[in-house]
């Protein structure tokens, strides 16, 4: 007799150290394949598994190995049809053709990919966020669920019987399948306890009362094997997990694409709608995000063509600002979504229309919006000429206004990836029952 | 129900308990021990998942393996095949151990566990256990607590020394795995306990000797002439038993520059090589061994009726799934079925036993038509690995069968050159040339420490024996003697000798200013 072990139960993720350690070690080579899936790929789609082709630098494995390219080797192959001796073949193109070994195994390195699970790509996205601690977790968190009442089930723990639905089908049953009440049973035993009672000892009393005990006894019986309360009776109240309430969002992306916006800029400015993408997923089941464009005058474009292609013209900012307006109106009424805006710009805009920004900031948006965040995106060399004062341009002065009146308008000057997290502190601080403006209404 | 007639069978439909499990189990083994005459290790079959056949996988099929990055990237890409379906996961694994330990898959039909006990809790146990190597070379009742001691001790050196500290010295090590081994001489045998004790009496030992006024010894006179320096040299190779062929042995002891932790994880890679060099020398021959055994233990079991005509054929599609040998210009062809061979001339044996033809008696003069196939076989599992077996068995009706044919293949010429194929005059250098491949120590590059001076400048000499002028890759060569250094602390080269003429065809070294 063997011994025989169910391991299935055991733990599964054995290699998760393994996995983590080798991550590790190629940590400098995945961050920069996530950087720029990041920057090709959808905001939405950071938020999510990625493939990642094999690293090679940092993770080889070295060892003493004969080259293939020199020496004098023989092979013993099977399955020989028309050779004899002598016979000369042209060697394949490709080495190790004919040892096997080498082509089998360099064709599936090539194009190696490995999945990176969703936490693994935050982790790495985040690195030079410089995000607090508390924050990271808080986004990597899933949707969080409430179980809820969902009809019922056959099975489940017995805190969750239904009493009401059990004895229903238990009557149902003990009716369908004719079991004695308990007053037929009494009622049976109280008319022999009566004729007995009688002493009388004619042979017509005698079987009439032995016919009533084997009534009784029958009765007895039927009883004991139809249970009161059979197991197939049993209701469970059933739940369902579902995602806390969440209302929809929409996310308007504003960004100024006049020339002075370059590679770098836009980059930053990337990441600054990831991570209110990422904030936003969190809270809510539906979000939407609009891409709104501008240089001297504005439009809505897909996500592709807003980072991506080049325009040339002035800058107008208002513009923008209106257009987002219009669209709110047209698709989105606030008393149904939650409204979120962020702006990229480098500051620029024509003379004179900072105020109208400002007027059309104070007049509207800001009462329609749940947060405003606006980013000024400045060279590195420039942190330190504005980095602390009020000074800069005109856009950012006039902006200053808004941020005092308003506690939902936040703004900040990024030249590095570790300035975009502080535009968001307030937001990330809030506590996570926040208000939705639907619930308000 | 035709209970009467149905009630000899084992298993009726597909899905298996512990109950049939347990019942096929004990038929099987009637057969194995009785009619077979296989001898084995207490077994112990365990039920896994899939995920944990990965996870056993990538941690070279130990049960417990200690924690490497090396490791986390075998299971990526295992995963990765696995996931795509390229690559299917085995139906069992087993481990040579005492108690041999059998992981079967929970998603295999009765039919698959039936097929899977016999092969590998019986064809591989026996094989463990009888064949020479294993007994010699390999400890199975010490190797699960030796294992459970390297994993807990590394991990405390992981707490104590930090994780990258250990990091690099197993990177180092895992470079010279296939250096770590003896090939000739003897390893001594292990015990976990006694293992334990040695390291602390090492490392307390260590402690109570160490004098920093040994540093300060003034150097001694050096010899001038020729002759002292070729007799001290002669001395010292002595001394440090030179030359050597297991470079991690070597630096585990000689290494001036290593802490005793350092040496004991040495030591850790080098007892797991060692372990498992037997095995990649009896590819063909265990492979063979145990599907030789399924397949008579099968066949017998549906002789006797207990295994239904469905099941059977089911284990007969898997089984000839398992012995299939692609042609060499076939696009499947990995090489020669490890699988395909072995059971190929164990059957091949059977025959020469059994019936054999006029040429069988020629060839095998002392087995042909003994009727003792069973004998045979057992001895042949028993004393022989790859190379020796090819060597003895290979007839020349089988190398027909396979149609097998030897290609010379020369780095400079531009074509290969069909040297012999399956006729009378090819027969038997066939048979020395595929023997020949199968000898792990001849195809692994001859690398042996050959010299150090430890009272000059240190400099370890590496020599490699090239063997029909096969050099080393160069990228890779310079990376792993890199971790060389890295172990020794100072300078390495390695000298490329052809083993036949003695010239010195390369050098290399990772002294900035090598010669």
């Amino acid at each position: 007799m063997p011994n025989f072990i169910d391991r299935r139960l055991n733990p599964k993720d054995k290699s998760l150290g393994n996995r983590r350690r080798f991550l590790k070690r190629a940590r400098e080579e995945l961050k920069r394949t996530i950087k720029e899936q990041i920057k090709a790929g959808k905001i939405a789609d950071v938020d999510a598994e990625h493939r990642v082709p094999m690293p090679e630098r940092g993770v080889g494995e070295p060892s003493f190995q004969p080259s293939p390219a020199t020496g004098e080797r023989q092979y013993v192959l099977p399955g020989n049809h028309e050779f004899s001796p002598g016979d000369r073949l042209p060697k394949p193109s490709a080495r190790g053709g004919a040892s096997g070994k080498g082509a089998g195994t360099g064709e599936s390195e090539d194009d190696f990919q490995f999945v990176l699970s969703r936490d693994e790509v935050l982790d790495l996205f985040f690195e030079d966020l410089e995000l607090p601690d508390m924050v990271k977790l808080n986004l990597k968190e899933s949707v969080a669920f409430k179980p809820r009442r969902a009809g019922f089930a056959t099975s489940g723990s017995p805190t969750n019987i239904n009493v009401g639905r059990t004895m229903r089908n238990s009557y149902g049953r003990r009716i369908a399948l004719r079991r004695p009440s308990r007053a037929d049973v009494a009622a049976i035993a109280d008319e022999v306890a009566k004729l007995e009672a009688e002493s009388n000892a004619s042979g017509a009393h005698q079987k009439r009362i032995e016919a009533l005990r084997e009534e009784l006894d029958k009765l007895e019986r039927r009883r004991r094997r139809i249970a009161y309360v059979d197991p197939v009776d049993i209701r469970f109240n059933r739940f369902e997990p579902q995602p806390l309430p969440n209302a929809s969002a929409v996310m308007f992306c504003l960004m100024d694409v006049s020339a002075s916006m370059g590679e770098r800029e836009k980059d930053l400015a990337k990441r600054f709608f990831v991570l209110l993408h990422l904030f936003l997923k969190r809270r809510y089941k539906r979000i939407d995000i609009v891409f709104i464009r501008h240089t001297d005058e504005a439009g809505e474009v897909d996500e592709n063509t807003f980072f991506y292609s080049k325009q040339s013209g002035g800058t107008v900012v208002s513009t923008a600002i209106e257009e987002m307006l219009r669209i709110i109106e047209e698709r989105y009424p606030a008393r149904e979504w939650n409204i979120y805006a962020a702006q990229a710009s480098d500051g620029e805009n024509s003379a004179g229309d900072s105020d109208l920004c400002v007027s059309l900031l104070h007049r509207q948006v800001m009462r329609l919006c749940q947060y405003y965040a606006y980013v000024e995106i400045i060279d590195e060399r420039e942190t330190e000429i504005f980095g602390t004062t009020d000074n800069g341009t005109s856009l950012w002065r006039a902006y200053r206004t808004v941020d005092s009146e308003w506690s939902n308008f936040q703004m900040t000057r990024i030249a590095r990836p570790s300035d975009i997290y502080p535009v968001f502190r307030k937001l990330f601080a809030r506590q996570p029952t926040m208000q939705l403006r639907t619930e308000r209404r | 129900m035709a209970k009467g007639a149905a009630s000899n069978l084992l298993f009726h439909d597909s899905d298996w308990n512990f109950e049939t499990l347990s019942r096929t189990y004990d038929a099987i083994e009637t057969i194995a021990l009785d009619e077979l005459q296989l001898d084995v290790y207490p077994n112990q079959l365990e039920i896994i998942s899939s995920e944990q056949m990965l996870d056993a996988y990538s941690s070279v099929g130990m049960p417990l393996m200690y924690q490497h990055w090396s490791f986390g990237k075998r299971f990526v890409f295992e995963e990765h095949l696995y996931r795509k379906g390229r690559r299917g996961l085995a139906y069992e694994l087993v481990i040579n151990s005492n108690p041999c330990i059998t992981y079967l898959m929970e998603e295999n039909t009765m039919a698959m566990q039936a097929l899977v006990t016999a092969h590998a809790a019986f064809g591989h146990n026996h094989f463990f256990k009888n064949n020479y190597l294993f007994q010699q070379w390999t400890d199975a009742s010490a190797i699960l607590s030796y294992m459970e001691f390297a994993k807990k001790y590394i991990a405390k050196c992981e707490e104590r020394y930090g994780t990258s500290e250990v990091e690099v010295i197993l990177d180092s090590a895992h470079a010279l795995m296939d250096q770590g081994v003896f090939r000739y001489r003897r390893p001594p045998r292990l015990s976990s306990e006694k293992e334990r004790e040695r390291a602390r009496e090492r490392l307390e030992y260590e402690e109570q000797t160490y004098s920093d006024l040994w540093r300060t010894l003034p150097p001694s006179p050096d010899g001038d002439s020729t002759k002292d320096a070729e007799r001290d040299a002669s001395e010292r190779k002595k001394a440090l038993n030179l030359p050597e062929e297991n470079l991690l042995y070597f630096l585990e002891k000689t290494s001036l520059i290593l802490e005793p932790w350092q040496r004991e994880l040495l030591r850790i890679v080098r007892v797991i090589a060692q372990y498992f060099y037997p095995q990649r020398q009896t590819k063909v021959m265990n492979e063979g061994c145990a599907t030789f055994v399924h397949y008579a233990i099968m066949n017998r079991l549906f002789d006797q009726g207990r295994i239904s005509e469905g099941s059977m054929l089911e284990m007969l599609h898997s089984h000839s799934n398992v012995v299939f040998q692609p042609s060499f210009d076939d696009p499947r062809f990995p090489g020669i079925n490890p699988y395909a061979l072995g059971f190929a001339m164990m059957q091949d044996i059977q025959r020469v036993c059994t019936d054999p033809t006029s040429e069988d008696r020629d060839w095998f003069p002392e087995i042909a038509g003994s009727g003792k196939w069973r004998e045979t076989l057992i001895d042949a599992w028993a004393n022989h690995r790859d190379e020796s077996f090819i060597l003895q068995y290979l007839s020349p009706a089988l190398i027909r069968k396979f149609r097998l044919f030897l290609l010379t293949d020369d780095a400079g010429d531009n074509y290969c050159e069909v040297a012999s194929i399956h006729n009378e005059r090819g027969y038997e250098t066939i048979r020395t040339a595929l023997a020949r491949s199968y000898d792990v120590a001849a195809n692994q590059s001859d690398i042996q420490v050959v010299d150090v001076d430890l009272l000059g400048d240190r400099h370890l000499r590496l020599q490699h024996n090239v063997k029909n002028g096969i050099l080393l890759d160069e990228a890779s060569r310079d990376a792993t003697l890199r971790h060389v250094r890295h172990l020794w602390g100072y300078d390495v080269s390695l000298a490329g000798v052809d083993a036949e003429t003695d010239d010195v065809l390369y050098e290399c070294s990772t002294a900035p200013n090598s010669e």
